[in-house]
């Protein structure tokens, strides 16, 4: 089964603990600007929204690459930056339409989610579920049992 | 990391940034964030200061888990002589500015002197800077957070910083950062603001982590720890759904609300702005006041509150500035703006609370204050002329009025600003201030608690709830339950208490873990993250070196053993209504047993033995 990350913003609360379990489990340090995932705070909304790599099934990051250095990893379906290849030419910081693919100066090479070999350290690390790791078909479930839950709730005829 | 092992040294009268390495013989010590910061400043800071001197000195600091992925590892504290109440101040602030320093590679910032002109301190990694703060001067909190991060062209710094009342010289001033956090008691923003300091603006790339003793083991032990918090019913579910407004209900019932200046112990309208209230949907637009919970940085817990004003509300209507969500209400500020004054209305509140937050004051401290002014005005001693406006117990417009006079340091603003001590004082009726050493109560009543009314009376920063949180054990059980209405045993439970949250408030961690964390669950995490083999041994005695640090600092400002009070009316006027009716607080009775359990004599002074005890 090929899984995804999903994302409920209502329930982040913002106390960052995605953005540390990437930074350490890519980077072996506790930074959050090395994060691969970032959690915005709309302030005046009252919002907090973690948001990363979707995993485009036709990943323009991918296709923009010169030096085919951005691979569908078999295992996970993540479109996966190989950084011996990688020359940080950053075409593919331009062709992604939502911004997860970033530059990092540090090594010269981009940097975007890999959903970490298939154990994303963001979904374990959320203590309120606002990032889950399931299947790939079916991340709508929750919210398709949610609205379930509203309908047919008219008092049942008794006999 | 545990510690980055480097503090900076800011010289506002020379305008230097000097760079030195961590002393480790005193982190071992005294850990980081309040007991490592203090051990600084008791050492380089005269206690006869005067706190508003240049002399004085203000250090910010971080614990050894701020910034990890310890469950509330994002703590920062303000340490200074406090400007309200002349003793040792450490003011504890969430958020994301403490992580953020110590992501830049600092564990403490230590300012000294006072700068020649207005100036705010820009941190980025290793390069620290003062910067000229003359277009800042005169700014919001709310404001000079925007104009930093538009001027820096970086959305990702933090800042910390003082409002106007900071700059106007009101004396429980806070120093705010992430726009409604704040290191909030003791007046230790009317410090920054003395300096000419507007605020500290961080951004750290640098991250830490290269250097936890056991990263392994510290990952591990984190991971343990989150569970408890998860697993416990208080941090686990009753903070997260209703914050520390949980309370509001629980201490109404049990007579120890402190109501009208602490005449009464329970309040008729608690209900009306508990944290249950603000679940509900408002008539007039069909709205919850709560628009969501939130947490500080790493926190797993997420008691923090987000709500929206209605915006029909008498105190917004045509301010649309202010129909944003914001931070707000907590508990303790819905108490000292609502049932100190006897005002139910909590549209009022949370509007009054954000201007608390966007001008940075305190709002028990000046809830408690415009308390006093309303007994004061309820006694004919306060006239409407000298106030500016007719200011019974439960006025909602009083309140806002004067929130905005104060926050504009303007009118009968400028004589709350003193607090309550001092502006009762000033009109003849000192008893009437409800504090300790200056600086006013939280939201229990001792009569109804009685160990919080030893607490507050010993204290090391004035009347507080932060530093023995007994309310734990007297009314929720935690981590056994005892008698709210007996002194029995009450001295061994504050100093336990005391002790307890010295080393939590050192660590780099919140206090509420403490609802479901012990010293035990602490403790592998500071081991595992910290040099130096941390025992429980090691952990306990630190607690009360700290503890006795601070005291030996209060003594030599001046404090004695005459200021470890309450207030008279505590002592002779009987709760009147609820569990307690007919209580005073037993303060006199338990005082001497506290002593004693310290090891000080009678007169409040360590004795010889429990220093060497203690290595001080």
């Amino acid at each position: 089964m090929q899984k995804s990350l999903h994302i409920d913003a209502n329930k982040c609360t913002g106390c960052l603990q995605c953005e540390m379990a990437c930074s350490y489990e890519n980077h072996g340090v506790f930074n959050i600007s090395k994060s691969r995932i970032k959690v915005f705070n709309f302030e005046h909304a009252g919002r907090k929204v973690p948001y990363t790599c979707t995993q485009c099934s036709e990943a323009w990051c991918m296709t923009a690459c010169p030096v085919d250095a951005i691979r569908i990893d078999a295992g996970t379906g993540a479109k996966t930056v190989h950084e011996d290849i990688c020359v940080g030419c950053k075409v593919c910081t331009i062709a992604c339409p939502f911004g997860t693919v970033n530059y990092v100066a540090e090594t010269g090479k981009v940097q975007k989610c890999d959903l970490c070999g298939g154990e994303p350290a963001c979904a374990d690390a959320c203590p309120t579920g606002a990032i889950t790791y399931v299947d790939a078909d079916w991340t709508g479930l929750d919210k398709m049992r949610q609205w379930a839950g509203k309908t047919d709730t008219q008092p049942r005829a008794t006999a | 990391m545990a510690w980055n092992r480097k503090i900076l040294r800011v010289d506002l009268t020379k305008g230097t940034c000097k760079a030195e390495p961590l002393n480790m013989e005193w982190a071992q010590e005294y850990l980081g964030q309040r007991g490592l910061a203090t051990k600084y400043f008791v050492e380089e800071v005269d206690p006869k200061v005067d706190p508003l001197s240049p002399e004085n000195k203000l250090i910010m600091t971080t614990g050894p888990l701020t910034g990890t992925v310890a469950s509330t590892g994002g703590r920062y504290s303000v340490v200074t002589k406090g400007a309200l109440t002349g003793a040792i101040a450490c003011s504890n602030s969430g958020g994301y500015f403490g992580s953020e320093l110590k992501f830049s590679g600092w564990d403490m910032i230590i300012f000294e002197g006072k700068s020649p002109k207005p100036v705010y301190l820009s941190i980025e990694d290793d390069k620290a800077e003062l910067k000229d703060a003359a277009h800042l001067w005169g700014k919001t909190v709310f404001q000079t957070e925007e104009i930093i991060k538009s001027s820096h062209q970086d959305t990702q710094i933090r800042v910390s910083s003082i409002g106007r009342s900071g700059e106007n010289g009101v004396l429980f001033a806070c120093v705010v950062n992430d726009l409604h956090r704040a290191a909030g008691r003791s007046g230790v923003g009317t410090v920054m603001g003395s300096k000419n300091l507007k605020a500290v603006a961080v951004r750290g790339k640098n991250g830490s982590g290269g250097a936890l003793k056991d990263a392994k083991g510290f990952m591990a032990a984190t991971k343990a720890a989150k569970k408890v918090l998860a697993d416990n019913a208080v941090t686990g579910q009753g903070l997260p759904k209703y914050g520390t407004q949980v309370l509001m209900n629980v201490i109404n019932e049990m007579g120890a609300l402190p109501t009208r200046n602490h005449r009464d112990v329970q309040f008729e309208d608690a209900r009306k702005i508990s944290g249950e209230a603000m679940h509900e949907k408002r008539p007039t637009d069909g709205k919850t006041h709560l628009v969501t919970n939130a947490a500080c940085f790493g926190c797993t817990i997420a008691c923090g509150r987000i709500s929206k004003i209605d915006e029909s509300h008498f105190s917004v209507v045509n301010k649309p500035q202010y129909w944003g969500a914001s931070g707000g209400l907590e508990y303790e500020a819905a108490w000292a703006l609502g049932a100190a004054n006897g005002v139910g209305d909590l549209e009022a509140l949370q509007y009054v609370n954000v201007l608390c937050n966007e001008d940075g004051f305190d709002p028990i401290t000046f809830g408690a204050t415009v308390a006093a002014a309303m007994e004061l005005y309820d006694l004919g001693i306060l006239t409407k002329e000298q106030i500016g406006m007719e200011a019974p117990f439960g006025s909602a417009q009083a309140l806002v009025e004067l929130a905005q006079m104060t926050a504009q340091g303007i009118g009968f603003g400028k004589e709350l600003g003193m607090g309550s001590a001092r502006l009762c004082a000033k009109y003849g009726r000192p008893e009437l201030s409800m504090g300790v050493k200056k600086q006013e109560f939280p939201a229990y009543d001792s009569r109804g608690i009685q160990g919080m009314g030893l607490g507050y009376a010993t204290s090391n920063r004035g009347a507080c709830h932060l530093r023995a949180y007994t309310v734990a054990s007297e009314v929720l059980g935690i981590p056994v339950k005892t008698d709210p209405l007996v002194t029995e045993g009450k001295a061994d439970l504050v100093k336990a208490f005391q002790d307890a949250t010295s080393v939590f408030d050192s660590a780099g961690v919140c206090a509420f873990t403490t609802f479901a964390w012990s010293l035990a669950d602490l403790q592998p995490q500071l081991d595992t993250a910290c040099e130096g083999g941390w025992s429980m041994e090691k952990l306990a005695l630190l607690g009360e070196r700290i503890w006795n640090m601070e005291r030996l600092f209060n003594n030599a400002a001046g404090f004695t053993a005459k200021d470890d009070d309450l207030p008279s009316r505590l002592k002779t006027e009987p709760a009147k209504t609820g569990p307690a009716k007919g209580l005073v607080n037993g303060i006199d009775k338990m005082r001497p047993e506290y002593y004693k359990a310290r090891g000080w004599t009678p007169e409040g002074v360590p004795t010889k033995e429990t220093l060497d005890r203690l290595g001080l």
